[in-house]
């Protein structure tokens, strides 16, 4: 299970990549690997605003349906155009190609977004999981 | 992401402490081949390997080598077998020749399927019952005491046996070299004993995938070794291990029931549209004859429907069907279909539903629907199996 050191992540399996007042995210490799193939993802269109915690989308893979969760407060300024005719790029390239959608953060102070965990802390909660 | 639907990767604990899940002859084999193992039925079992998608395809497109070890299997053995197997399903194992098997259930005696079971007469006195995992203690329970006023004994052998079936169109030629038996001579739904690969099994026609395959029952310190040899063989006929994600998508595609969603104790074989594997007639009576015969003769309260998404959103199991947005049935089994490239889904739905659903001119402007996470996502009505193997 790949967890990049430089992106935080969320208990529901989300990783967040933070670049100025932007935050894009997506579902981590632990994510894919449970999840199996995914055949569909519904995404917040861009301009919709996102609170932290709160359901925005849905990924639909062969075995089950899961809700998408906002991990940051803002408003979507992009989706991922490829994710629509290729939903297997989450399995593919779940850091990657497989990105879901970008957050103008609300807070831009450059300040890490409460509730995130480091590359660390979801390693030790993916742990827990499995045992 | 929060995993609403599906059994996590089940935590397994390697020093093999007896709360875990039980291991199959094959388990090791799995974990060398990478594979997503999750807690099946009490078993630990491969999800996958790698793509389950790429697993069903290559099932309908070459072939796939599957571990069901985990199944429920029972002897019946001696002079009375038939007789009790007789009043013990609701099928007529007497009329079986040996070498053949027959798809059958275990009925309670209010109807209610208790299981469904394929059933092999390996000889005149000698019958072998494999049964799904989850029910195989309920099922050995229900022989052994139907089977009580006969002249018959009933065993559990579930871990006498490693159950490896090879599914796919080309199966047969993969099987050929590596086996004793003539198998332009095995029909669909014959089980006899062969030699695989040199050592002593039982090899049957049957499957659970909608396509030519095989099942072999060989002894499970010879797994491992069966197992290498058929990957070898048919590793250039495109022959890939497939976990039980594939195996569900395949048999829902073929049509075919799942105990636990498309029958349970609380239908009949009827509902399913399964009437065919009760024998009203047969002589002697057997359990549930009274209620199954009753219920016959009822008008149906439900219908078994195959039904077809154009939305990509997927109707799974407990999900609602809507008929002119009133609810009219449910999902009993869902998922997108490698094969149509559509969701598609097995759904009990009131039987004048089903009429109209499937009558261009009797729906009016009606909409037949599922209720996907809160939205109606509309459905058409087609018949069953979604997919059937070429000829």
């Amino acid at each position: 299970m790949t967890v990049p050191g430089e992106l935080y992540y969320t208990p529901e399996h989300e990783w967040v990549a933070l670049s100025g007042s932007t935050a894009s995210v997506g579902i981590t490799d632990h994510a894919q690997k449970a999840l199996g193939d995914v055949v569909f993802v519904s995404i917040p269109a861009a301009g919709t605003r996102v609170t932290s915690g709160e359901p925005c989308g849905e990924v639909e893979s062969t075995k089950s349906v899961s809700d998408l969760y906002s991990p940051v407060d803002g408003e979507v300024t992009e989706v991922n155009p490829e994710i629509d005719d290729d939903p297997g790029l989450l399995n593919s390239d779940p850091y990657g190609a497989g990105w879901l959608f970008r957050v103008q953060l609300d807070d831009a102070e450059g300040e890490v977004p409460p509730g995130l965990l480091s590359s660390a802390e979801y390693t030790a909660l993916t742990k827990e999981d499995q045992e | 992401m929060t995993d609403s639907a599906t059994a996590a990767p089940g935590g397994h604990d390697a020093s093999g402490a007896p709360a875990g899940p039980r291991r199959t002859p094959l388990t090791s084999v799995h974990e060398r081949l990478g594979a997503s193992l999750t807690d099946f039925a009490g078993w630990l079992m491969p999800l996958r390997y790698g793509s389950e998608t790429a697993e069903h395809n290559a099932v309908r497109t070459a072939a796939g080598l599957f571990d069901l070890s985990h199944m429920g299997e029972f002897a019946v053995t001696g002079d009375g077998a038939a007789a009790a197997l007789d009043y013990a399903l609701t099928g007529e194992p007497s009329a079986l020749k040996p070498g053949r098997a027959r798809y059958t259930m275990i009925s309670a005696p209010d109807g209610g399927v208790i299981d469904d079971l394929i059933v092999y007469r390996l000889a005149e006195h000698e019958f072998l019952i494999v049964a799904n995992a989850a029910n195989a203690p309920v099922v050995g329970a229900a022989l052994a005491g139907r089977a009580a006023g006969f002249d018959a004994a009933v065993r559990d052998r579930t871990d006498d046996y490693a159950l490896i079936a090879i599914q796919g169109p080309r199966s047969a030629a993969i099987l050929a070299p590596l086996t004793s038996a003539d198998l332009a001579e095995v029909r669909y739904y014959a089980g006899y004993p062969a030699k695989v690969a040199g050592r002593d099994a039982l090899l049957a026609r049957t499957g659970y995938t909608g396509e030519d395959g095989f099942e072999i029952f060989a002894a499970p310190q010879d797994a491992e070794y069966l197992w290498a040899e058929l990957s070898e063989a048919g590793a250039g006929d495109g022959l890939v291990p497939a976990g039980l994600a594939a195996r569900d998508t395949l048999r829902l595609e073929a049509g075919m029931p799942l105990y636990g969603n498309e029958l349970t104790a609380d239908l009949t074989p009827y509902d399913a549209g399964l009437g065919r594997v009760v024998r009203l007639d047969k002589p002697g009576g057997f359990v549930g004859r009274d209620s199954l015969a009753r219920r016959a003769q009822e008008t149906p309260v439900r219908q078994l429907v195959g039904l077809t998404l154009q939305s990509r959103r997927v109707p799974r199991h407990g999900y609602t069907v809507l008929w002119d947005g009133e609810p009219a049935g449910v999902v009993t089994s869902g998922a997108p279909s490698p094969t149509l490239g559509v969701p598609i889904a097995m759904a009990y739905v009131r039987p004048e539903v089903a009429a109209a659903a499937s009558d261009p001119d009797g729906a009016g402007t009606a909409v037949l629907a599922v209720d996907v996470r809160g939205r109606p996502e509309p459905a058409t009505l087609v018949e069953m199996p979604f997919y059937r193997r070429p000829a």
